[in-house]
């Protein structure tokens, strides 16, 4: 019996080893790949920065300007003044469309001619 | 546990039988059996004490064997213990009210070089000159064959740079990483942001500080790395600072003047929309302050809150709001601003020694009397007028957001005498900076409550401490109305936002002591609309000349009122502000028969 009570505590050791083996083994890798994580988000975060301060750049007030008034001709923008603002009875409704004419009426006769 | 008994028979007995004391015995007995208990306990405690000295020993040897060990290892980071996102250490970024970025950061390198290990450093020298070719040649030869084992090349280098540099392929030339400050829009909106530069430098890192304007202001925040993620808010609306700076550049130039500023308020927040200074600077490129001449020549110089000068004309109606307010006058009570008029040995006088005669109140401020401001200050008194401007904030530095304003503390008179209250009644004798007289004005515009100017955006502000009585306020803009409508203001009429407005026209004071004959700080102090006002806009031209007529035309009607006439026809549709009509005054109605 006490034997068997000896095998018994020392497979429970040895499976309690393997286990906490391998359980160091699973907790560094996740650690590893969690680091590999945040080293990508900190690129990310990195490059959105470089991308928002691009952005910001290329659309600075001045350049706009200067892109406005290089493209008058196309485009043809002026800066907001007050008469552009409209009050919505200023738009007229848009016209009806024309009925279809079902029953067509020849107005030239030619039964009179030769 | 056995013990001896203190009276054994046998031995008392036996004293008894010799005629000795028996009790001898017991305490012999006592005794020995007292020194026994203390031999014990001796024992027991040294015991103790072994075991509790072994303990302190063990965690002594613990604490010292973990301390060698985190002393002889190399630091690491925690790497299980950060929970969400990790701590940004970048300086936080601003943003306009809209989101827009107005500063960030961008990482970059710095160049050094270490002469030791340098191969050629006479290649790399002219390398280097080739990219950078306000480097000093033989400067850096110098450096490079002498006795320094490391020295500082650039502070920041473009990627292109780096490119250029690499291709030297010089062992001794090496790159730090730094994060730099950037202010993507040039010198848009320059005098708030101020600029950034390195404080101390390592060759891993640098750390990046605020020199001046909000950057400084709020370096601790925006330093936090707490605060990494969060944008610091501006009240400044990017769009209309771009137009504001570019009107009235351009008006500044149509003017001949050498400088002007701007300030757009929102009068019942506080909320500062934008602030124009010029001449400025890039704050991607900060230039170095002045060491000689006039400060205010300086392009680092900030009108809006340190150009602190006597505003003129602009402060009557501060003057008529507190005698309306008092209940000494209303807007048709008439005053006689016929002259001479002398206060303490002083005569007053009008602009071009004019003579308006009786004039109503209402046309004092259109005609712009300085005798009629005067009268009424004198009815109201030194004391009252004190605590009337000191709770608009005239006696203080604006507590705006920028590092800059604290300096722009108001010039007061030692001595607040009759001439004082009359001088200063229409805006001479008391120096302030156009923020100051934003908030003024920003009392007045939004029904008599006091303001603060604030650059940070609001979502809800408490309302200020009342200063006048909305009746007041409604009497003072209706006559800054009639200013534009019909007096010294008439080019600041705008179709469509009813603007109210008061100029001013203040010769400039001599360093070396009175006043300048032909340089004026013109002013133009506006609300817009006149009837429900949203914005207060204050546009101040430093020595302007308008030369179109037979004789040059410096004052404020002809220069600073049609350049604020300008920027609010743009600003305000960019603002969102739709045209209106003017609600007329009804025509009074008179009690013709009494049947």
């Amino acid at each position: 019996m006490r034997t068997v009570f000896y095998i018994l505590t020392v497979m429970a050791l040895i499976a309690l080893a393997f286990w906490s083996y391998q359980e160091n083994y699973e907790t560094r890798k996740a650690l590893n790949d969690a680091d590999g994580a945040r080293g990508e988000i900190q690129q990310a975060h990195a490059r959105l920065g470089v991308l928002r301060a691009e952005w910001a750049y290329l659309n600075r007030p001045s350049r706009l300007l200067d892109l406005v008034e290089f493209n008058f001709d196309r485009l043809g923008l002026l800066p907001m003044a007050p008469e552009q603002f409209g009050n919505i009875d200023q738009i007229a409704y848009p016209s009806e469309p024309l009925l279809p004419i079902l029953n067509p009426v020849d107005v030239s006769d030619t039964g009179d001619q030769p | 546990m056995i013990r001896i008994p203190l009276r054994p028979l046998a031995r008392i007995l036996d004293a008894r039988q010799k005629g000795e004391n028996p009790d001898a015995i017991e305490r012999e007995n006592k005794r020995l059996r007292h020194e026994d208990m203390q031999a014990m306990s001796r024992a027991r405690a040294e015991g103790r004490l072994l075991v509790l000295g072994l303990f302190f020993f063990c965690a002594f040897a613990v604490v010292g064997v973990r301390m060698g060990g985190l002393a002889t290892s190399d630091p690491v980071e925690p790497r299980s213990a950060t929970y969400g996102s990790p701590i940004s250490a970048a300086r936080a970024d601003i943003v306009d009210r809209n989101g827009n970025l107005l500063a960030t950061n961008f990482d970059t390198h710095a160049l050094y070089a270490q002469p030791l290990h340098m191969i050629d450093p006479q290649g790399a020298a002219d390398g280097l000159v080739k990219i950078f070719p306000d480097l000093d040649h033989s400067r850096l030869i110098k450096d490079f064959n002498g006795e320094r084992k490391f020295l500082w090349i650039r502070k920041k280098i473009s990627p292109e740079q780096m490119q250029a540099v690499h291709n030297i392929g010089d062992p001794g030339l090496l790159f730090a990483p730094r994060e730099m400050r950037l202010y993507p829009n040039g010198s848009l909106a320059a005098h708030i942001m101020g600029g950034a530069s390195f404080g101390k430098e390592g060759v891993a890192a640098a750390e990046v500080i605020g020199v001046a304007g909000v950057e400084k202001y709020f370096d601790d925040y925006l330093r936090d790395p707490a605060n990494g993620a969060t944008p610091l808010e501006l009240s400044i609306d990017l769009t209309v600072q771009a137009a504001s700076e570019r009107i009235l550049y351009g008006g500044m130039k149509l003017m001949n003047a050498k400088g002007a500023t701007s300030v757009l308020m929102d009068v019942h927040t506080g909320e500062v929309i934008s602030v124009v200074s010029l001449p400025d600077f890039d704050p991607n490129d900060r230039p170095r302050p002045a060491t000689t001449g006039d400060q205010s020549d300086s392009p680092l110089f900030n009108r809006s809150v340190q150009g602190v000068y006597e505003l003129g004309s602009v402060f009557k109606i501060f003057t008529v709001a507190q005698a309306v307010d008092l209940g000494f006058v209303n807007p048709s009570t008439i005053i006689d601003t016929k002259g001479p008029m002398r206060v303490g040995g002083f005569n007053i006088g009008e602009f071009r020694n004019k003579n308006y005669g009786k004039l109503s109140v209402s046309d004092i401020i259109v005609q712009s009397s300085n005798r009629g401001t005067g009268r009424m200050a004198l009815e109201i008194g030194s004391k009252r007028q004190k605590s009337f401007l000191d709770a608009m904030g005239f006696f203080e530095p604006t507590p705006f957001e920028i590092v800059e304003a604290a300096g722009g503390r108001p010039l007061l008179p030692k001595r607040w005498t009759d001439l004082s209250s009359v001088t200063i009644s229409y805006g001479h004798g008391l120096s302030s900076s156009p923020m100051h007289l934003a908030a003024g004005y920003s009392a007045i515009a939004n029904g008599g409550r006091a303001v603060t100017p604030t650059l940070l955006k609001k979502t809800s502000v408490p309302k200020g401490p009342r200063i006048m009585s909305e009746e007041a306020a409604r009497a003072a803009r209706g006559m800054l109305r009639k200013a534009v409508t019909k007096g010294t203001a008439s080019f600041g009429e705008v179709e469509g936002y009813a603007v109210g407005g008061k100029t001013g026209t203040a010769d400039k004071p001599k360093p070396t002591g009175g006043y300048y004959d032909d340089k004026v700080i013109a002013t133009f102090a506006s609300m817009f609309p006149a009837h429900d006002p949203k914005y207060v806009l204050i546009v101040t031209l430093d020595e302007p000349v308008e030369t179109s007529g037979d004789k040059p035309r410096r004052t404020a009607g002809w220069t600073a009122v049609p350049v604020a006439a300008e920027m609010i026809r743009r600003i305000a549709p960019l603002l969102g502000m739709r045209p209106t009509v003017e609600p007329q005054t009804l025509a009074d109605i008179t009690l013709t028969s009494s049947n």
